[in-house]
């Protein structure tokens, strides 16, 4: 009797299980390498997730894990998250590539997207990036003509690909505009450790840098920066940022000047419709200022009139595809040649860059 | 490489700063420890200083009482620990481990809204002509108050551990906790006393975190600062001018290894990374190789009930 009350209970759950199943909304899993309070990369993701929920109401049901490691404990994280019923998760950092590879071997119906890699082992992967470079080429050339010491600093974070190309492409447009321009590189080797990044930026600062990129997630290099100009003696430099990832609007006017936006919404909206019309293909996306996946935020009223129309200039170049940052010529480091007078890199070439540009001095780590 | 671009002038000045969070942390971490208790929520505390502190000196706009906030904030998510641990004789490493869990999520949530946020940092003192004295100027009289008011705490902490009788009164707690209780020392007051004096100086030193050294408030910011505050008591085999020595060693080798990097020295990156840690563990290896724990104290970590 008790029994049959068991498995009738059992039935009925699961049969009710099933027609919900039906109703389901997409599920869409998320994996932040920071806290959404960053300000920075992982904010703007989550900006992302958002513009899914807003755009699909019901039809998408979101989760999301904050300020997962790089590592092994990514692979439990992501499988978690499929064995939790994810239809896609969008892995949203450089080091998950191999973990969100092994994860998708396991779970061949949930689709996997990976951003910024290059790994798209199986055919439920797609990797998807923004051309950072393009914003970097604006950013670079207003550097260029603000520094007055002419030491412009790129806190680096780890020595990808992607963040190379940001180096290069800022310095190569710096240098365009200002000849005796200066490039010096610090690598913090981490996305997002806001002491380490003030203390990177403290360390540029005192070396008589006055202009600083950073490629790393949080705000504290702004709040460093504003903090040196605060504390400026007389004949010292004003230290100008630009914002990262996010607008890091609550710098502006000084020492913020720019920013680099990253707007994964329309991707993220593209995609999970995709899946849910059925016309979900495996890609490699590289958006950029076209796409509107690369913006460029606010430029103060610290920059000069003229150096915001020669910024404002490239920005429409660049969108309407009449210009590409990497336009040779170009030399390497070394000073053999990368690009011929005119010629335009590849995706790929730009892909696996590992070199800096000649006149970066330093080595890049390996 | 042009290592003369390097001042070691802004070097001390800015690792004295790097520094100050993980100083007052170890600090009062080491009073704790001192009086037998081991209270692994340090950073849990430290997190809980920087949120609390940078809320209040928004709301007050005073950076004064957000430091007290960060204080009192401090001490109460230390009591907490002190209760369950002491009166209600929980395990003490898993409930420290638990208060940094909770600190941690607790921390977020309450400073969600304030992220974005800006507050008007410390200036930094001004000791008019002292001030403007070359190298010793910087180094001595350029900081912000709370450098000094951290340095006075080695002190006044050195000085009370060995002058006073309620230092002696602690000590003889953390060494052995019945005979302090066989003399009629409430030792459960004693060590409840000690922890609130550590979570308020954890507290402080995240305040420093997120009110100077950043100046801003980001969800996760001490990332790890407690836990190396922690090593550097066992690391200065608990002593108070140990602790200062080696805070300023750790902050000293973070901030040269950045300079290092930007003067372009050919040292491998990976190297001057992770050089802070290597030489924390190297000394803790040489500390342990002298025997009999390093000066710990005899009844560290171990739970005290007046009827066992």
């Amino acid at each position: 009797m008790r029994l049959t009350t068991i498995l009738a209970g059992a039935l009925t759950l699961g049969l009710a299980g099933a027609a919900a199943a039906q109703d389901d909304p997409l599920k869409v899993g998320f994996i932040y390498v920071g806290p959404i309070g960053d300000g920075g990369w992982t904010f703007q993701h989550n900006e992302g997730r958002l513009a899914l929920e807003e755009h699909f109401g019901d039809r998408v049901e979101t989760i999301y894990q904050e300020s997962v490691p790089e590592g092994a404990d990514a692979e439990r994280v992501i499988t978690q998250m499929a064995l939790q019923g994810a239809d896609i998760i969008f892995t949203t950092s450089f080091g998950y590539m191999d973990a969100t590879n092994n994860v998708a071997e396991k779970f061949p119906d949930v689709k996997f997207e990976h951003a910024t890699g290059y790994k798209r082992d199986h055919p439920n992967v797609s990797t998807y990036d923004a051309r950072f470079y393009e914003g970097r080429a604006v950013i670079g050339t207003i550097a260029g003509h603000m520094t007055e010491t002419n030491k412009i600093g790129y806190i680096g974070s780890f020595p990808i690909p992607e963040v190379i190309q940001g180096i290069n492409s800022s310095y190569l447009h710096a240098k365009k505009v200002n000849p005796d321009v200066e490039m010096v590189v610090t690598w913090a080797y981490t996305w997002f450790d806001p002491a380490k990044e003030a203390d990177a930026a403290r360390a540029m600062i005192d070396q008589g840098v006055d202009v600083i990129l950073q490629h790393t997630d949080s705000t504290a290099p702004q709040a460093a920066a504003q903090e040196a100009n605060a504390n400026r003696g007389e004949g010292d430099p004003m230290i100008y940022t630009f914002g990262q990832a996010s607008d890091m609007a609550a710098f502006k006017p000084t020492p913020r000047i720019a920013s680099i936006i990253d707007e994964w919404s329309p991707y993220y909206i593209k995609r999970v419709g995709a899946l849910m019309d059925g016309t979900y293909e495996q890609t490699a996306s590289w958006g950029g200022m076209p796409e509107g996946e690369v913006v460029i935020g606010e430029i103060t009223e610290a920059v000069p009139a003229e150096v915001k129309a020669e910024a404002e200039a490239m920005i429409a170049a660049i969108t309407a595809g009449e210009y590409h940052p990497f336009t040779g010529p170009i030399n390497k480091q070394d000073g053999t040649v990368f690009l011929e007078e005119g010629q335009v890199a590849e995706d790929s070439q730009l892909a696996t860059m590992d070199f800096y540009v000649e006149g970066i001095e330093g080595e890049i780590p390996n | 490489m042009d290592l003369t671009s390097i001042s070691p002038t802004l070097l001390i000045a800015s690792l004295m700063v790097a520094a100050t969070p993980i100083l007052l942390a170890a600090l009062g971490e080491l009073v704790v420890e001192k009086a037998g208790v081991l209270n692994l929520g340090v950073e849990g505390m430290m997190i809980m200083g920087a949120a609390i502190g940078f809320i209040a000196a928004v709301e007050s706009s005073s950076v004064w009482l957000g430091f007290g906030a960060a204080i009192v904030g401090g001490a109460v998510m230390a009591l907490l620990f002190g209760v369950l641990t002491q009166i209600l004789l929980s395990n003490q490493v898993a409930t420290g481990l638990a208060l940094t869990l909770f600190g941690l999520g607790l921390a977020s949530l309450l400073g969600q809204s304030y992220a974005q946020m800006k507050v008007d940092g410390l200036a930094r003192l001004d000791f008019g002509p002292l001030s403007d004295l070359p190298f010793f100027g910087r180094v001595l009289f350029g900081h912000d108050p709370m450098v000094y008011v951290s340095l006075a705490l080695v002190a006044a902490t050195w000085a009370f551990l060995r002058f006073t009788r309620a230092g002696l009164i602690l000590r003889a707690v953390g060494e052995s906790h019945n005979a302090a209780h066989a003399l009629g020392y409430h030792v459960v007051r004693v060590r409840l006393l000690a922890i609130a004096f550590g979570g308020a100086c954890a507290g402080l030193g995240g305040a420093y975190l997120s009110l100077v050294r950043v100046p801003q408030w980001t969800e996760g910011m001490t990332a790890g600062a407690g836990w190396i505050a922690l090593a550097l008591v066992v690391f200065a085999s608990w002593k108070p001018e140990r602790v200062l020595l080696g805070a300023y060693l750790f902050g000293g080798i973070t901030v040269l290894q950045l300079n290092l990097q930007t003067a372009g020295a050919r040292i491998p990156v990976e190297l001057l990374s992770a050089a802070p840690y290597l030489v924390t563990i190297l000394v803790l290896v040489l500390i342990s190789r002298r025997g009999r724990g390093g000066g710990a104290p005899a009844d560290l970590g171990r739970s005290f009930h007046a009827s066992s």
